[in-house]
Parts: structure tokens; C-alpha cells; sequence
């Protein structure tokens, strides 16, 4: 049996402890905001926090997040009014929105750990959630416009 | 596209062109009719000062399955609640266009609705009432711009009467502003009392609609939502808080989870299979075999395999690869890419079927004082949304739900019906949010497979998951296609001949057996339709057969046509000696809008569907587009070393659009794409913050098939998986800035298509632009990341 938090509430597993987050958080816990994409960490739509820290939760099993606490697009803030969630509204940045709750998740991550990140470390850090709608341009802007306000 | 299509293959079948003349015709009388008397009817009508008659026209739209429905009758598209909410329905499926927002914005703006008090929703499949809901070909805008006009103007017509009757006043004294009804005084001024909306929307939807000639619509200086570029998709909100519902968000009580097995080659069967290792894995439930479609033509047939069932989408995938399965592979299984092309390439530098043909290219080509040849190759595509395709199913008391993400719902309902032998009123189809589509998800023969899963669940609900390698390895592909340009020069320098070859394996053949050869829709997609200004022109299309599913994949045949084209346009100036720019604008030659059949035009030759007379390719607004992207970009300017400007330029889907990419080859070789510009003239347009991300997108996903992604088939199956193997470009290089002109329309300028024609230019482009930079000129797609 695993326990852990999600969103700030307490929760145990008693199944296969190799699940990945990701099923579990969809299929177990309902929280359907964290999305499947290509289930081999590959595209980051799936991007959670374990512990504050951006991850795939398609790679990350239940095993890991052992007395962790888990964070999705749900419950990133209790209004929906985090700095990145406000920047990606001010510069429309989603077009079909599905990769969107794991490109936010990993720039919550990205400036909870610098909050001015330089161009470059945006592309590092932002390049593995791949968006086949193409809104990379303003994901980026959104990105800096968010660090300011953080 | 795929009535079209169908229609289309059945029409070759016959070789009769009659329903499409008589089709036309009987449009041109119903047009001029109605022009007619709108004007007539105009004059007793309020506030004539803002509002103007329209002369409606006719689009490509009526010919399609169920039309415009009742799309234009505010009682089937608008409610109004009595606290004067507003919902307006959207027939139109959301994949991230934005049209979700953009047509129901029409509609509201029309209306005079305060839009911060308007909701909308997704219709079910239901062409009879909501119109044709195929998701695709770039129409939604072009096709319903005039009914969604109709029905917000008749709305507002409607609680103007209503108000008048509360007041007991002349409908000229009743003005409909901002969520009001206000009563004007002698002078035409807003000085009365006001009527909510809200106060009036019983008393006006039960008003009959007015007369369509009676119609009067707003001037676009009193726009309050249309051409401002200020409104917020609807669904922004909860995109960003992880609310939206995408089709595998669907939930239903005692729902379970299947994935299925497929045949790894097209047409292959199950030779025999065990499931008792998958059978151990805790949490699934069943394992059975499902039958495909395997009699040709397949449609969009389900391609059978083995459908493992669980109590979560994990343990159906653990069952799944626990599997052990035999296939018999069948015919398909000597698809090989690598001689494939080889075999196209030959067939390319032989005479092919002649499609399009003016003037003498023999003559021209004998006769020239130099000449130019350029074979451009480019591999299939996967559409690859990032959400995998998936749908839920349930089938309760005789009747079945069905909710996807879905491009064409009422098509899917109809086969739905047929597959599980069921009336169609008992089938419903819901529409959720597209994570992206591209044409993939208007093919659905995965929803299929959930309704017959969940039938040999006896109708329990059940959610079909697609894996990403499912949606990589059993798409409908973007062909794969080897095009040949020859041009035939004067002793000036002049192009005397051009000649279009092209081979590749036909969407025909996924709809109709399949004889190797294209047809008119491919045809009118950047082949016959070039439009350039040289006496002696010839069309021909090689022999290629399919051994895969072939489908569209945003902007279809454009994407290698106009690569091929417009990369000789290139090569060409560089041969002559003269500026890739104007060199292109010389070869589209004086502003004149083409005459078919003058020029040689296959006598089926396809307009995006569209009637030519109303959306004629006019040289003179392709040429702006040209102007206004170089002058943006810079064309011209010097640049360091190692840096080029590429020009690429067509009109497609009705719209001009021009882009000049500007390339910067690292050190390394990497091409880089620090800048880009895209000039479009779409017409009437409506909503300009999504006509730039659909061009931004366009830009990236272009930079994507350009350096990046390809499928190849080896033994008949496909050789990659996922994002690791079909790439895609990512941050860490795509077009840094896109700057996006949209050129403003001038009045009586049809609406026309966005979603697709922004795509093509970008490849062709860019591989002008390295060789600017470089020197060297890549003629494949995709091109690599790297100049060698
Ligand atoms: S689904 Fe986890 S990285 Fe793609
Ligand atoms: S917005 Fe569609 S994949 Fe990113």
C-alpha cells in the first residue's frame, strides 16, 4: 500500500505499485486535467509536480511518489489564478489546449526554481512538452510574462 | 472532405460530369434571385444608416451533405434565457482553430449580444438541423459565414419586433444595442427606454423568422466582435485550470478501459492468437477478437485485430503486450519505402496522364534555349494530434451514446448506426474538444471499434484508448510523393514550358478501387491550378499504387506540390540569373483572375468545391500577399554569412498567402529559423487573434515536416512508434518570431479558408532560404536538421 498526497489531500494505492502516475491520477483518482500523450516521457503532456518538481507522470509509478506530494494542473492553485495560468490567458496561448496543463505544470516548475529565467533556459527547460498546434512562440512570451509576476 | 470524396469516386465511377453543371447552374439562379430582391426589401426596414442588405452568394457549402441545415434560424442555433443569458450552439467541431468561438461570435455580434453574457454549445451530430458538420477542407468560416450572418441578423430583427409590440410603436423607432432593445425618438436617437434581451426573448422566439430578403446586416464599422481580435476562446479558461473535456475525460458510471491489437500491415488477419498471459494481469476483464473491414474499398473500415478489456487503461495496455499473436500479413506486406520511391522517381521521368494541358510543352521544351529539371521528393506524414484518438461507448436500452473527438460526428453516426444495425435516431454522437485532428479524426473507424467493443459488452460503456503507437502506425497517411518540375527557357530568359509531374499513391483508393492514378480534388490542390503566366503548360500524373491507407493531413497535396513548385520557382531564378522574388511575381505575370478553360483546366477541375465564378484565383491579390511578405521581411537586405531569405507563395482554399522564411545555418549545419513572415488576404474575416495562431501554428508544424518528420513503411509495416521516432519540432528549434499581415477585405470579398493554406508555403520557403544562405538545395522531405 502506497500513501501519498494529491493536491494537498492524502491518498493510498493498494494496486500495482509500477503504475504509472499518470493512469492512476486519470483512471483511479478521477483527475482527468493531466494528459496522455505519448506514455514513454517523450511529449511532457502528462507534466505533474512530485514534491514542487516538474515530472512525466506516465514514467513516474506510484512506487516513487511514495510519501510525496503530488500536484496537478487541478490543483496547481486553488483559483486557477497562478501567474502562469494568468500569462497563458493574457496571451491566448492554447490553440486545440491539449499539451497546455503540462506545458503550465512545467513552467510553474520551471520559475518556482528561477524566477528570470534567459531565453535559453526557457527552451531548455520548456522543450520537452511538445505542442503539435505550434504555440511554442507564445508559450515562450507567456513564460517571461509569468516571471515577472511571480 | 470525405462526402466530397465519396461523392467524387462515385461520379468517376459513372464518368458523368452532369450533377456537378446542373448543381452550378441551379446555384447561379438561386443566387441572382435572392441578390434581387434583398434590395428591394431593404428600404422600409430601421436603422438603414448601420445596416446594409447583403447579396448572398453561393458557396461550395450547399452542395455538401445537409447543406446549411436550419443554420441560418435563430430558434435552432440561439436561446435566450429570461435573465437574458444567450447560448449559441456550435456545429462546428473544435480543434484548435478556435471556430468554437469564431462562428458563434458572428452570430452574437449580428445579434447585438453582449458577448460577456454568452454561452455556447457543442451540438450533437445532426446535420438535418445544424447543417454539414464536416470538420475539414478549411470551410467552417467559408461556408457558414452567410448563415451564421442570417441567423444573428434575423435574431435581432426578431426582438426589435418583439419590443415593438410591448411598446406599441413602429419597428423603425426599435434599435437592438448591447443586449437591448432601445426606443429611438423622431430624430433616430437612442433617447427612449431600453428592453432587456432577457425581458424579451419569449415574446421574440415565438416570432416566425423573417424572410431571408428582409435581412439587414451590420456594416463591419459597427462590428462590435468581428475583425476586433480581442475576444478569448471560450474554453481559455478551463484549458488552463485542467477543466476541459477532451474525449477521454469522459467518464460514465461502470465504465471499463480497451485498447485493441492491430494488424501490423494493412489488410492483415488474425492467423491465430493466446491470450493467456494477457488474461493474468490483475484488473483485466476480457480478451476477443474484433473483425475488420478487409473487402476493398475499405472506407473508413475498422481494421480488426484483438480488443483487451480492463478495469484501466494501464492493464488493458499491460494485457495487450502480453499478448501472443500470429498475423497473416497478406498482400500489403511488400510495401517498402526505399524501392517504392525508386519505382516513383522512374515512373515520374516517363510521360504520365495528361490532366491539364495548354498550349505545345513539346514544342516549348524542343525549341528552348535552356532548360530546368527538379524531382522533389517527400515521405508520408502522420497527422499525429497530440491527443491519441479515443471514444467512449455505451449502448443502453436499444439505443447507443457515443462521445469523441470527432471532426465529422454526423458521418460517424451514420456508420455507427449501420455497424451495429440500429435506426439512426437511436444513435448519438457528442462532440468533446479535439486535441488537434488534422484530418485524422474525420476517419472514424475508431469510434467504430468502441461502439462494437462495448456491443459484445452487451452495452456496457467502455472508453477505447488509442496508444500513440496505435495513432503512428495505423493512420490514414498523408501520401508519399515524388513530384518532377520541367521549365523550358527563351533566349530572354522568359519560361516558354512548364511542365507538373506527379506520382503518388491516391485518397481515391481508400474510397474506390483503386487504379494508381489521382483525381480532381488532388488535381485542384496546387497542380493544375498553378497560376502562372507561360504559353505552354502541361499537367500529367503517373501510375502509383496504394499499399497503405491513404488520407488527408492538413493542407493534403499542396504540402508536396507546392514544395516542388516553388523550390524550382527558386532554382530556376538562380539558373536565369534573376531574384527569386521577382522572378515569381513575373511568372504569375499581369492581375487578371485565370480563365479554366482557356488555360487548359481538366473540364472536373475542382475548386476546393467552391463555384468559380464566386472564389476565382486572382493573380492580382497573390501578388499583394508576395509584395507585402517581402517588404516585411526585409527582402533584399544584406545579410552575414551563413543567413538567407526563402520566398514561397500560393492561393489554396481560396485564400492568397504569401511567407518569406529567413534561415540562419548555425555552425554546426543546424538550420535555424529566427524570423518569419506570412502575408494572407482571406477575405471577409472575422477573428484575427486566431487567424495568427493559426499561422504561428502553421509555421511550426511546416518546420516540422520540413527538417523533421516522415513515415516509412519496411515489409509493409510502418518503421516508427512515437514522438521518439516520428519527430516534431520542439522549442529547442522552431521559427522564433512569425509575424502575420492579414490584408484587409475590400467589400463584397467572400469569406474563405485558414485552417490549411498558411501550411504549404512554410517548407518550400524555408528550403529556398537555406540554399540563399548555403548554397545548397535540399529537394526531400524532410529535409534533416542539417546541411550536410
Ligand atoms: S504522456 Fe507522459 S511524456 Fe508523453
Ligand atoms: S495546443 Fe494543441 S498540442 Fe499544444
Amino acid at each position: 500500500m502506497a500513501t501519498f498526497t494529491v493536491n494537498g489531500e492524502s491518498r493510498t494505492f493498494d494496486g500495482d505499485p509500477g503504475t504509472p502516475l499518470l493512469w492512476y491520477l486519470r483512471d483511479e483518482a478521477g483527475l482527468t486535467g493531466t494528459k496522455y500523450g505519448c506514455g514513454q516521457g517523450v511529449c511532457g503532456a502528462c507534466t505533474i509536480h512530485l514534491d514542487g518538481v516538474a515530472v512525466r507522470a506516465c514514467m513516474t509509478t506510484i512506487e516513487m511518489a511514495e510519501g510525496k506530494s503530488v500536484t496537478t494542473i487541478e490543483g496547481l492553485s486553488a483559483d486557477g489564478e497562478h501567474a502562469v495560468q494568468k500569462a497563458w490567458r493574457q496571451l491566448s496561448v492554447p490553440q486545440c489546449g491539449f499539451c497546455q496543463a503540462g506545458q503550465i505544470m512545467q513552467a510553474a516548475s520551471l520559475l518556482s526554481k528561477n524566477n528570470a529565467p534567459s531565453d535559453d533556459e526557457i527552451v531548455e527547460e520548456m522543450s520537452g512538452n511538445l505542442c503539435r498546434c505550434g504555440c511554442y512562440q507564445r508559450i515562450h512570451a507567456a513564460v517571461r510574462l509569468a516571471a515577472g509576476g511571480v | 472532405m470525405l462526402h466530397y470524396l465519396e461523392k467524387e469516386a462515385r461520379k468517376l465511377e459513372h464518368r458523368s460530369t452532369r450533377a456537378i453543371i446542373e448543381n452550378v447552374s441551379r446555384r447561379k439562379f438561386l443566387g441572382g434571385a435572392l441578390a434581387a430582391s434583398g434590395f428591394v426589401l431593404a428600404v422600409s426596414v430601421p436603422n438603414a444608416e448601420a445596416l446594409e442588405p447583403l447579396k448572398p452568394y453561393p458557396t461550395g457549402g450547399e452542395g455538401m451533405p445537409h447543406g446549411y441545415g436550419k443554420a441560418s434560424d435563430p430558434h435552432v442555433y440561439v436561446s435566450i434565457a429570461n435573465d437574458g443569458a444567450v447560448t449559441i450552439v456550435t456545429h462546428r467541431a473544435e480543434m484548435g482553430t478556435g471556430i468554437r468561438t469564431s462562428l458563434p461570435m458572428v452570430v452574437a455580434d449580428e445579434m447585438e449580444a453582449d458577448w460577456s453574457r454568452v454561452s455556447v454549445v457543442q451540438a450533437p451530430g445532426d446535420e438535418p438541423l445544424y447543417g454539414n458538420q464536416d470538420t475539414d477542407g478549411s470551410r467552417s468560416m467559408r461556408h457558414f459565414i452567410q448563415p451564421m450572418r442570417e441567423c444573428g441578423a434575423a435574431m435581432r430583427q426578431m426582438l426589435e419586433t418583439a419590443a415593438a409590440a410591448k411598446w406599441g410603436v413602429d419597428v423603425s423607432l426599435c434599435r437592438a444595442k448591447a443586449h437591448h432593445v432601445v426606443l429611438l425618438d423622431e430624430a433616430k436617437k437612442e433617447t427612449g427606454p431600453k428592453l432587456g434581451y432577457g425581458e424579451l426573448s419569449e415574446a421574440a422566439m415565438a416570432l416566425p423568422v423573417p424572410p431571408r430578403e428582409s435581412l439587414l446586416f451590420k456594416t463591419p464599422e459597427e462590428f462590435t466582435l468581428m475583425r476586433k481580435g480581442e475576444t478569448k476562446i471560450v474554453d481559455l479558461r478551463d484549458i488552463t485550470v485542467g477543466k476541459a473535456v477532451y474525449g477521454a475525460d469522459v467518464r460514465l458510471p461502470g465504465m471499463k478501459f480497451a485498447v485493441i491489437a492491430r494488424p501490423p500491415v494493412l489488410g492483415g488477419k488474425i492467423k491465430s492468437f493466446d491470450a493467456t498471459e494477457a488474461k493474468k494481469i490483475p484488473g483485466v476483464e476480457s480478451v476477443f477478437e474484433i473483425e475488420g473491414v478487409y473487402d476493398v474499398p475499405r472506407k473508413f473500415g475498422q481494421l480488426g485485430g484483438v480488443a483487451v478489456v480492463a478495469n484501466s487503461t494501464y492493464a488493458a495496455i499491460l494485457a495487450r503486450d502480453a499478448l501472443e499473436i500470429e498475423w497473416d500479413d497478406g498482400p500489403n506486406a511488400s510495401y517498402d519505402s526505399v524501392p517504392f520511391f525508386k519505382e516513383m522517381s522512374k515512373t515520374a521521368s516517363e510521360p504520365g496522364k495528361v490532366i491539364r494541358n495548354q498550349g505545345d510543352f513539346d514544342a516549348a521544351w524542343n525549341g528552348a534555349k535552356s532548360t530546368f529539371t527538379g524531382e522533389y521528393h517527400m515521405q508520408h506524414l502522420v497527422q499525429a494530434p497530440m491527443e491519441p484518438l479515443v471514444c467512449v461507448a455505451r449502448i443502453e436500452g436499444g439505443k447507443a451514446e457515443v462521445w469523441a473527438p470527432v471532426q465529422s460526428p454526423y458521418g460517424a453516426r451514420q456508420d455507427i448506426a449501420a455497424a451495429l444495425k440500429l435506426p439512426i435516431e437511436d444513435v448519438t454522437v457528442h462532440v468533446t474538444l479535439l486535441g488537434g485532428g488534422f484530418g485524422r479524426k474525420s476517419k472514424w473507424d475508431y469510434m467504430v471499434e468502441a461502439a462494437l467493443i462495448s456491443q459484445k459488452l452487451e452495452g456496457k460503456p467502455v472508453l477505447l484508448q488509442w496508444t500513440r503507437d496505435d495513432d503512428t502506425r495505423h493512420s490514414f497517411y498523408h501520401t508519399a510523393s515524388v513530384e518532377r518540375i520541367d521549365m523550358a527557357f527563351d533566349e530572354a530568359g522568359k519560361v516558354t514550358g512548364f511542365r507538373h509531374r506527379t506520382v503518388a499513391p491516391s485518397i481515391l483508393s481508400t474510397f474506390a478501387p483503386d487504379s494508381g492514378y489521382q483525381f480532381n480534388i488532388e488535381y485542384g490542390m496546387g497542380f493544375v491550378n498553378t497560376p502562372f503566366d507561360v504559353p505552354n503548360i502541361r499537367c500529367e500524373n503517373g501510375k502509383a499504387m496504394a499499399h497503405t491507407r491513404i488520407g488527408w493531413y492538413r493542407s493534403v497535396s499542396n504540402i508536396p506540390r507546392l514544395f516542388a513548385v516553388q523550390s524550382a520557382v527558386c532554382e530556376a531564378a538562380h539558373q536565369l540569373g534573376k531574384d527569386p522574388k521577382d522572378f515569381l511575381l513575373e511568372l504569375i505575370g499581369p492581375d487578371r483572375k485565370l480563365d479554366p478553360k482557356a488555360l487548359g483546366f481538366p473540364e472536373d477541375f475542382w475548386n476546393y468545391g467552391d463555384p468559380y465564378e464566386e472564389f476565382p484565383i486572382d493573380t492580382a491579390r497573390l501578388k499583394n500577399v508576395v509584395r507585402i511578405a517581402a517588404e516585411k521581411a526585409g527582402w533584399g537586405k544584406e545579410l552575414p554569412k551563413g543567413q538567407g531569405l526563402g520566398i514561397a507563395a500560393h492561393i489554396a482554399w481560396g485564400t492568397a498567402v504569401a511567407t518569406v522564411v529567413h534561415a540562419e545555418v548555425t555552425d554546426d549545419g543546424t538550420i535555424t529559423v529566427p524570423h518569419a513572415v506570412t502575408a494572407l488576404d482571406c477575405g471577409f474575416y472575422v477573428n484575427p487573434e486566431r487567424i495568427r495562431s493559426q499561422i504561428e501554428g502553421a509555421a511550426v508544424m511546416g518546420m516540422s515536416h520540413a527538417l523533421y518528420s516522415g513515415i516509412t513503411f519496411k515489409n509493409g509495416a510502418v518503421e516508427q512508434s512515437n514522438f521518439s521516432d516520428f519527430s516534431i519540432a520542439t522549442m529547442r528549434n522552431f521559427p522564433r518570431q512569425v509575424d502575420v499581415h492579414i490584408v484587409e477585405p475590400k467589400a463584397g470579398q467572400h469569406a474563405t479558408g485558414i485552417g490549411e493554406p498558411g501550411l504549404p508555403p512554410f517548407a518550400p520557403a524555408l528550403a529556398n532560404a537555406v540554399f540563399a544562405a548555403t548554397g545548397k538545395r535540399l529537394r526531400n522531405l524532410p529535409m534533416g536538421e542539417k546541411v550536410a
